[in-house]
């Protein structure tokens, strides 16, 4: 069954849907040339899927398409598409794009058999008029259905593949499937279309804790590679959105070493200069613990750079969130003002976090945020299951990543327990890059904001709680105080800082006292010194005259008695006197 | 009253494919049958003419439009069953 189109061996090409994340997942779209299956429930989307296929086409590729109704009203289904913004009444007057109307007549009588031979031959002649490249056929179980039999209805798919192929058209073929019990016979028509064509793909709406869920999954894909695990998806504002998990050409774009402020100077100088361009930060901390003030510094920071920056606040009203950010200093209105800031409220919004996150990535693309708050995420944990969530998560940050955007989100945590450390609320912090955490501590009576550096990849970053100040000036952070094991804050710290001050000052005077102390004995000491040197000297002199004085009185002994020898003439005595002496 | 009346009829089939052959066998049949003399057979190829076709809004061949008299009516098949086909021309009470 290889269409004349794709000669063999090449690969085939693709038929740009224009549904964000679709063509990722298949690498470029559906299959040209060639015939998709599109099975979903009721209300899961196959209609639109196929409508904004064929306005895609029409508008640019250059590719006219046909859209056959078997269910609906053409005249209906234009006016539900209007609201998506394709401007389809535009695409109809120029022919570029074709309604067939091929509802059954519901008092439409039938004696034996027949086929689609006749719809097929007008749908050739108008195809061939307007040079259509595209075709739907809108829920195809409906004509199916009149069918007599299980052959009868095989020979008809097989007829319109055929045709399909023949005409090397891009064909889309919507069926309804899953629901109710009827659908079985319907689900077993189509499990054999599913072998036939080139590409399936099923939609999926189902509720989960009373949220709605949608998502699709691509079944099969000839000749391509293509994501198979289910996509969430979102029916916004612009037709379907599917959520990807990671744009395939922008994996590990824009690795930055540039330094973003905080916002908080003190908090940068922990960081060792800011949180990295392009990372994604958490701020945990229990309700009231200066979350969104935090956040809301940073976009400050953000705006005075003149980056443009998306607030989203799922806790309160916009104008709440500036007005009690005045009143820290942080003065947000002014880059409101200026449209550099855009801040969103999405209180009243009720949805999945695919919802969420969808509609943040709308928002955000749309006003090209370079920063990106999201206060609080956990807002999207409670609307979820576990698995949801962490994949939103894991979303999240590829995207605001592979985007360049710097995002910072906060997360509230519900119970006044540690389960912070636990992180069970938290899938998103072990995928972060730079996690703060805020805490109160109670003491003496106060409570206390703490704030504190769990984790900072890529940054050696300070390992000490702080205390977190808000005053009318804005936020700082101050050095906390330990003692004996406890960590000192608030009013404690500030007595704990003046009786330090207070010692110092002691001890410098007293230091000051010592030295002038130690001086004047040292001066004494001197004196001293040069006093016994003289004494010193003066005894030395006396000695040097006792010595020259005991010499000439001995020399005068000895000469005089000599001279009395001499005189004598006592030779005995002489010689007595000399043994005698000494 | 409707047994005087003619009937104008339209046949659309999909060149020689077998249901389509089948169907203008059994219209003729039909007419031979319950219409002797009072019919007209129109029998158009949606391939040869398929603007004409779509104009009219005829996506599944064989089908037979009966023009007259009012109402229009459409039935769609080979035709293969008379009485569902003489209840949908509403010749039903008449033949009874």
């Amino acid at each position: 069954m290889q269409s004349a189109g794709s000669p063999l061996g090449q690969a085939p090409t693709k038929a740009s849907t224009g549904i964000a994340g679709f063509d990722e997942i298949t690498n470029g779209g559906l299959p040209h040339g060639r015939t998709t299956l599109l099975v979903g429930g009721p209300g899961s989307g196959k209609t639109i899927f196929a409508l904004q296929f064929l306005a895609r086409g029409a508008r640019e590729c250059k590719e006219p398409g046909i859209f056959v109704a078997f269910e609906e009203n053409s005249a209906r289904i234009v006016a539900n598409a209007t609201s998506f913004g394709w401007r389809l009444d535009e695409l109809l007057g120029k022919e570029k794009l074709f309604f067939l109307d091929a509802q059954p007549q519901f008092d439409l009588v039938q004696s034996g058999d027949f086929d689609l031979g006749g719809m097929l031959a007008a749908l050739e002649a108008q195809a061939k008029a307007m040079r259509a490249r595209r075709i739907v056929f809108d829920a195809l179980d409906v004509v199916l259905a009149l069918l007599p039999d299980q052959a009868a209805k095989r020979r008809e798919i097989y007829r319109l593949h055929a045709w399909l192929l023949a005409r090397e058209l891009t064909g889309i073929i919507t069926a309804k499937a899953g629901g109710d019990e009827t659908s079985v016979v319907i689900q077993q028509q189509f499990s054999f279309m599913q072998f036939m064509v080139d590409c399936a793909v099923i939609l999926n709406h189902s509720v989960a804790l009373g949220v709605s869920h949608r998502n699709l999954r691509v079944l099969k894909y000839r000749g391509s590679g293509f994501d198979e695990n289910e996509s969430p998806f979102l029916i916004g504002s612009g037709g379907l959105e599917v959520a990807v998990a990671r744009t395939p050409a922008r994996v590990d774009a824009k690795v930055s070493n540039e330094r973003v402020s905080s916002g908080v100077e003190r908090l940068d100088t922990m960081l060792g200069g800011g949180y990295y361009r392009g990372a994604s930060i958490l701020i945990t901390g229990f309700s009231g613990t200066a979350k969104t003030t935090l956040s809301g510094a940073f976009a400050a920071a953000a705006c005075q750079r003149g980056e443009r920056t998306l607030f989203v606040s799922f806790d309160s009203d916009c104008n709440e969130v500036i007005r009690n950010l005045a009143s820290v200093g942080i003065g947000l209105d002014q880059y409101v003002k200026n449209g550099c800031l855009r801040m969103i409220s999405a209180r009243s919004i009720s949805g999945s976090a695919e919802s969420y996150l969808v509609r943040v990535k709308t928002l955000a693309e749309a006003h090209g945020a370079r920063c990106l708050v999201i206060d609080p995420v956990s807002t999207w944990y409670k609307s979820s299951n576990d698995s949801t969530v962490q994949n939103v998560a894991d979303r999240l940050i590829d995207w605001s990543k592979g985007d360049g955007i710097t995002l910072l989100c906060t997360s509230l945590l519900d119970e006044m327990s540690n389960r912070v450390e636990n992180g069970s609320p938290l899938q998103i912090s072990a995928l972060v890059d730079t996690w703060i955490h805020l805490n109160y501590l109670m003491q003496a009576g106060e409570r206390n904001r703490g704030l504190s550096i769990v984790k900072s990849r890529g940054t050696a970053h300070s390992n000490q709680l702080r205390e977190l100040i808000l005053s009318d000036a804005g936020v700082t952070l101050a050095d906390t105080y330990t003692a004996g094991g406890e960590v000192l804050m608030g009013t404690l710290r500030w007595e704990k800082e003046r009786a330090e001050r207070v010692a110092s000052e002691t001890a410098e005077a007293a230091a000051k006292l010592k030295r002038v102390k130690l001086d004047a004995e040292e001066a004494e000491l001197e004196v001293r010194v040069k006093s016994l040197q003289t004494e010193l000297t003066a005894k030395q002199v006396e000695k040097a005259l006792l010595v020259r004085a005991t010499q000439s009185h001995e020399g005068e002994l000895s000469r005089g008695r000599s001279q009395m020898k001499e005189l004598r003439g006592d030779d005995a005595t002489i010689a007595g006197a000399e043994a005698s002496l000494p | 009253m409707s047994r005087r009346a003619l009937f104008k009829f339209q046949l659309y089939v999909a060149g020689d494919a077998p249901n389509s052959v089948q169907a203008v066998a059994n219209l003729a049949a039909f007419c031979r049958d319950h219409l002797a003399d009072r019919h007209e057979i129109e029998i158009i190829d949606v391939f040869r003419e398929p603007k004409r076709a779509l104009a009219e809004g005829i996506l599944m061949t064989p089908t037979l439009v009966a023009l007259t008299p009012p109402p229009v009516r459409k039935v769609v098949g080979t035709l293969s069953h008379a009485p569902t086909v003489l209840l949908a021309l509403g010749l039903v009470a008449g033949a009874a």
